[in-house]
């Protein structure tokens, strides 16, 4: 009797202990190249190229901050207009009611506003943070993935340690922990 | 002479050796992260702090007799409506610009030196933006109604007057207010889960857990937090210009000689660069010697920084050169009364010492050695600050004293409340000041990190 939702594999995550950026690029190209799923690195400053290596798709951050930046600035604007044309007009020294020159000053302010906001909510969307608890804090040596080592992390249910140690051979890794959530 | 040694800070030239160039990442967390996670404060911490604890509820006391009793606590008479305050407002503003300036600026240019300096400077821009969006409040004779320059549906069917410089001031600055504090905790975050993985107490590995969201360092967290940074950096430069042009359009947009110029936005941006890289180094200095920072913080930052407030030196004597010349050039006759008045009239004596401190004092950094002199820097940044200030109760006072008709002519008297609403609200930004460095990294450790990388690969 086959169950109709097979029961996944259990969802180990290998880390892998380097200790500099350089041969944790390696090894994420070597992994990538391997077709390896599930890769992911965890070190203490942003290294350039880790992106590719690792093949992240380009986040949409910047998109987020654009449309949020041109929603909350429209909608000031008209704010203003509506305000100021339609619902309280008053005739402030023989000025235009529409002064649309005066009305861009809040509507810049607007627009930082808004792209800011939305682009935090997207980096928190993105990153799923804020999460307080993540199983790859109880690995062993995990703390100095903030301070000074640099960690690949493979969740792939189809490699197992020994298949990955292989795999980075001659790479010199300090450690290789397995963490099961 | 005992420049050699450790805590050279107080005398002579800054020693040389920049970052060790052989510092591992660990090491260089070290000595920015001990501070507050190890070593205990000390004993001149300790007095700093009381001293302006006391200070900050003298704030609050003055704030609470304000409030109690009036405006008329203050100097203030019918001519001169603005005083003090705004005065303030202006002055702290304008210090609460070089923060997010240096940041942003320095970040978009590649300028990597900033690594050393950014975080301190965006907490001094926060705490001095802070206490700048007091005054405005603060001023009103009405302060529990300020909200109603909000545009909120409300029973009266009130919208704000879109047309007046001051709603624009208001939203200019609470969204530099969110911005910045924005900005800072964004920066904060990585530097935030190192504290956590190093704290040994269980409390503070709660708290710094906490606030750093539970950061991990993954490559997908690093890839939005800079491509999120770098966004907020290119919008943060147009914004600080935008602010400050906001408060020089305050004065810009009324009908007063002397406030009714042109020049007033880029002149006051400049202005606000100019105090704000001024007080950059003041707490550069003090935070160097406090937290032992010597390796992190070198002679090299007080050069660059140097010119910075050299540059902005020159361009305030070109805005006041520009601002008597259109005065004596456009040939009205309330504007040359007024320009007359800057140097003849009740305030002249204050008007020249404000053109020494601005102008001439800072004209010393041209020497090399005196960009590397923290003495030197010191005093003159500690100047600068102080002719900041008169610059801006000068363009209050010289302005509002000499109304158009010989009735609305009326001389400024500071009272003690004014001086102890000011004296106490820099003690209050020190009192803020003070708890950062205890709470938290004062440099970016991340940031630094991947640069001394980066340098290490370069030599390599």
């Amino acid at each position: 009797m086959t169950a109709s939702a097979p029961a996944a594999p259990p969802r180990h995550v290998l880390l892998v202990e380097f200790r500099d950026p350089e041969t944790l690029l390696d090894a994420a190209r070597r992994v990538r190249e391997a077709g390896l799923q599930g890769l992911d690195a965890h070190t203490p400053f942003p290294i350039d190229g880790m992106t590719e290596a690792l093949g992240l798709p380009p986040t949409r951050v910047r998109l987020a901050m654009l449309l949020g930046g041109i929603a909350s600035g429209a909608f000031v604007y008209w704010l203003q207009w509506f305000s100021a044309v339609l619902n309280y007009p008053i005739n402030s020294g023989g000025r235009p009611l529409d002064s649309w020159p005066v009305f861009l000053v809040p509507t810049f302010e607007a627009v930082v506003l808004g792209a800011t906001l939305s682009g935090i909510v997207a980096f928190l969307v993105g990153c799923g943070l804020p999460r307080l608890n993540h199983p790859a804090f109880a690995a062993h040596g995990f703390a100095r993935a903030s301070q000074d080592r640099f960690f690949l992390a493979v969740a792939d249910p189809q490699v197992d340690a020994a298949r990955l140690a292989a795999l980075l051979d001659r790479l010199g890794p300090l450690a290789m922990r397995e963490v099961v959530p | 002479m005992s420049a050699s040694a450790a805590g050279a800070g107080t005398g002579g030239a800054v020693p040389q050796p920049p970052l060790p160039p052989q510092a591992s990442p660990a090491e260089l967390i070290g000595i920015v992260a001990d501070p507050v996670l190890v070593r205990h404060p000390g004993r001149r911490w300790w007095i700093a702090f009381g001293v302006t604890l006391l200070l900050t509820l003298g704030l609050g006391g003055c704030v609470a007799w304000l409030f109690i009793a009036g405006v008329g606590i203050w100097g203030i008479n019918t001519p001169v409506v603005w005083g003090f305050a705004i005065a303030n407002f202006v002055w702290w503003l304008g210090i609460g610009h070089a923060g997010t300036l240096i940041s942003a600026l320095l970040l978009i240019t590649r300028q990597h030196w900033r690594a050393s300096i950014n975080r301190f400077a965006e907490a001094m821009t926060l705490f001095a933006a802070s206490i700048a969006g007091l005054f405005p409040i603060l001023h009103l004779g009405r302060p529990y109604r300020f909200y109603w320059i909000l545009p909120y549906p409300n029973t009266m069917e009130f919208w704000p007057q879109w047309r007046s410089a001051l709603v624009w001031d208001f939203a200019a600055i609470s969204t530099y207010l969110i911005f910045s504090l924005l900005f800072w905790y964004w920066g904060l975050i990585p530097d935030l889960a190192t504290m956590r993985d190093r704290a040994r107490s269980r409390a503070a590995q709660r708290v710094y857990g906490a606030l750093s969201l539970g950061w991990r360092g993954s490559a997908r967290h690093w890839q939005r937090h800079d491509a999120l940074y770098r966004a907020m950096a290119a919008l943060a430069v147009p914004l600080v210009v935008s602010v400050h042009s906001v408060v020089g359009m305050d004065f810009a947009a009324s009908l007063m000689p002397g406030w009714q110029e042109t020049i007033f936005p880029p002149y006051f941006v400049i202005g606000a660069m100019f105090s704000g890289f001024a007080m950059v180094v003041t707490l550069a200095i003090l935070l160097r010697r406090g937290l032992g920072l010597e390796a992190v913080i070198n002679a090299r930052h007080f050069d660059a920084m140097g010119k910075i407030v050299l540059a902005g030196s020159v361009a305030m004597g070109i805005s006041y050169l520009t601002e008597w010349f259109t005065a004596w050039y456009g040939g009205g006759r309330a504007e040359r009364t007024h320009l007359g008045y800057l140097f003849t009239g009740d305030y002249a004596p204050l008007y020249f010492i404000m053109l020494s401190c601005n102008v001439l004092a800072p004209q010393i950094l041209w020497l090399r050695w005196a960009r590397r002199n923290l003495v030197a820097l010191f005093i003159v940044t500690i100047v600068i600050n102080v002719g900041m200030w008169l610059e801006r109760i000068l363009i209050i006072w010289n302005t509002l004293s000499l109304g158009h008709l010989p009735s609305m002519h009326h001389v400024f008297y500071p009272t003690f409340w004014d001086w102890a609403t000011l004296g106490c609200s820099i003690g209050f930004f020190a009192f803020l000041f003070l708890c950062f460095v205890r709470l938290f990294p004062a440099v970016a450790m991340h940031d630094l990190n991947k640069r001394l990388h980066g340098e290490k690969v370069a030599r390599a």
